[in-house]
């Protein structure tokens, strides 16, 4: 099997992606040097701590369990909680034993040329699981960092959450200030199994020319929760994403919420498609987009193929300097009894809003950002209350780069 | 408090108001009259200095300063509050956030507040989103208590508001003015004489129909009609001529 993949991925290796701008991938390197592992996570080098905090991954935490990754090194990786499975991706092929049914499932190697590189040099990546009926209280956080300028990240991630589990996972991925440029390539296999639910938050900070391209994909069985929360201030150099939830039983659940902000010279390709095939599942994307220059392009797509579905799509911009903002709402309907809609807006700030503040006292600055923080501020459920901290604090730091 | 000066504004290139004097005294609530489209709300925008209403000649007077030309969040610092008829949705701002960021010098008990004005359901609700009319004046004045101004500008306290509702509004507006009878709930509760020697709160209430009156104390009223000011008189009186008479009457004493 392993042969055939890599047959696979190497007739990939230059397969353009569908979507998004053109990398060359020459420009980057597959070796970096190996990073000690850490058995204390007080040990982490203060410099990568604040940058771990950025994307809301708390060394001094009491997460169930720790996964970081810097560079091709897994420096750190420990569960906590009985029933929690975490280990780095090569030793996941290993170690379990009926690893072959969940990989390459979602995501076909030869996707694009990224999905290749992942496929032909692998550098680990996670393998989360959460046993049957297993419950996390707060989200298990992992870590994705590059610190080594022009480095190719090629990663693999495994989440399982077994039946009737309650999963939650909070992903920050960051580059050290210095860097030049790198890439970055995740793929990611999602399984939520019978009545389970995983809820994955991801904070990305990426350096302005880094380039992106995760490659995801998530099955959802009967009566399962996907929620997923994608919050990217700072923009990347090229960012193309599209993942990819497939509710496959019935009652299954997805919600996805994204918020993104673009400044100039970045160029921003995401969205999330949601395929429906069981009845009576549900799908809901949210979309919060800023352009303050730059490209965001917003896409979503929800496909409806079973009766008494019903989705929804909801996708905001906001334009406060020259850029581009382009929404791409899609829905598809196949049989009779579904539901679905989509609104998408793109705007500007509303001057009668701004004096309505002003009114109160608040000076025109303070209106104005004031206006953006609840653009941006869409009610993710769920999510524990330091990482909701987190990402408001995260939220008024970003205004600097927007005016 | 406030003087208005031969005041002329402009609506997109329209004349609004046409040399309009105004004099409210500190301590005093003046009812403002008119039938719809007569400029009383735009008076109240051109007070606070909202863009839009260019202000032609004349000025605008608070607390002896000339404030014509002064941008809005800075009368609000000054001490001039609006409750106003329409507010625009803010999403993703609760409301329990905009009554803080309204705190000035005096901090409110935000939950004692909000519970006397039956805003307690719409605290965690976003800014105006999706209020009944009742609720959009509870919201309002609970965002006034935070704030305590001084001169407090009110358009159509009572339009869109249930009987009901209207009560509770009416104690608000009389707690805010210092001449109701119900404590402020503020950390430090001053007292009663305290109060009443200190009242210099003045009010500018803009009514259509005049309902309010039979929830506050008014001290004057005046007409405005057709952009001009047209009559100055006891509240009550002009809201039974009003009545008796219809503002078309009001036609005649503006060709004095």
């Amino acid at each position: 099997m392993h042969e055939l993949l890599n047959q696979k991925a190497d007739q990939a290796k230059d397969k353009q992606a569908a979507l998004g701008k053109n990398l060359n991938l020459d420009q980057y390197i597959d070796q970096s040097t190996d990073h000690h592992y850490l058995d204390q996570l007080s040990n982490v080098d203060k410099k990568d701590v604040t940058r771990f905090l950025d994307v809301g991954i708390d060394t001094q935490s009491e997460a169930p369990a720790t996964f970081i990754q810097k560079d091709h090194s897994v420096i750190h990786c420990h569960s906590h909680q009985k029933g929690i499975d975490i280990m780095k991706y090569s030793q996941a092929l290993t170690d379990i034993k009926d690893i072959d049914q969940y990989i390459w499932k979602g995501v076909a190697v030869d996707t694009d040329k990224y999905t290749a590189r992942v496929g032909l040099n692998p550098h680990d990546g996670y393998f989360i699981r959460a046993q049957a009926g297993v419950k996390t209280e707060q989200p298990i956080q992992s870590c994705l960092y590059i610190s080594t300028d022009r480095l190719s990240q090629n990663v693999h991630n495994l989440v399982i959450a077994e039946e009737g589990s309650d999963l939650k996972i909070v992903t920050g991925c960051s580059t050290a200030p210095h860097l030049n440029t790198g890439l970055h390539i995740g793929v990611s296999e999602f399984y939520v199994k019978k009545n389970a639910t995983l809820s994955f938050t991801m904070i990305h900070d990426w350096g302005k020319h880094v380039d992106v391209r995760p490659r995801t994909t998530v099955f959802v069985e009967e009566g399962g929760v996907f929620v997923s929360n994608y919050i990217c201030l700072h923009p990347a150099g090229t960012l193309q994403m599209y993942p990819t939830t497939i509710l496959n039983g019935p009652g299954a659940v997805a919600r996805l919420n994204s918020v993104i902000v673009s400044t100039e010279g970045s160029h921003i390709d995401m969205g999330g498609r949601v395929i429906l095939n069981a009845p009576e599942s549900r799908a809901e994307i949210i979309s919060r987009a800023i352009v303050s220059g730059g490209t965001i392009i917003a896409r979503g797509s929800l496909i409806g193929k079973a009766p008494k579905i019903r989705a929804h799509l909801e996708c905001k911009g906001l334009i406060l300097a020259e850029g581009l903002m382009h929404a791409i709402p899609e829905i598809e309907g196949y049989v009779p009894g579904v539901e679905m809609s989509h609104e998408a807006a793109v705007g500007k700030i509303d001057p009668e809003e701004v004096e309505y503040l002003m009114a109160r006292g608040l000076d025109e600055e303070t209106a104005v950002s004031t206006i953006v923080r609840g653009f941006l501020n869409i009610d993710i459920q769920g999510l524990p209350e330091t990482l909701q901290k987190r990402i408001d604090t995260l939220i008024q730091e970003t205004e600097k780069d927007m005016f | 408090m406030l003087v208005i000066e031969d005041l002329g504004v402009e609506v997109g290139g329209k004349q609004i108001l046409n040399r309009i004097n105004m004099e409210i005294p500190s301590g005093e609530t003046h009812i403002l009259f008119g039938p719809n489209g007569s400029g009383k709300t735009s008076l109240m925008m051109t007070i606070m200095g909202f863009s839009g209403y260019t202000v032609t000649h004349g000025k605008i007077i608070y607390k002896g300063e000339d404030i014509t030309n002064l941008p809005v969040h800075e009368r609000a610092r000054l001490g001039i509050g609006v409750a106003f008829q329409r507010p625009p949705t803010i999403n993703g701002l609760k409301t329990r956030t905009i009554v803080e960021m309204c705190h000035r010098e005096v901090t409110i008990d935000i939950e004692k507040a909000a519970e006397q004005l039956l805003a307690t359901e719409f605290l965690d609700r976003d800014v105006n989103d999706r209020l009944s009319g009742g609720e959009i004046k509870r919201s309002e004045l609970l965002q006034l208590m935070a704030q305590q101004p001084d001169l407090i500008l009110l358009d159509e306290p009572e339009s869109g508001v249930d009987l009901e509702s209207m009560a509770i509004v009416g104690e608000a507006i009389n707690m805010l003015l210092h001449r109701g009878i119900k404590k402020m709930p503020m950390i430090t509760p001053k007292k009663h004489k305290d109060i009443v020697r200190e009242n210099r709160k003045s009010a500018l209430v803009i009514t259509h129909t005049g309902h309010i009156l039979n929830y506050i104390t008014a001290d004057k009223g005046q007409v405005l009609f057709d952009g001009v000011m047209c009559c100055r008189r006891n509240a009550r009186e002009i809201l039974k001529w009003i009545d008796e008479y219809g503002y078309r009457e009001c036609v005649e004493c503006m060709n004095y």
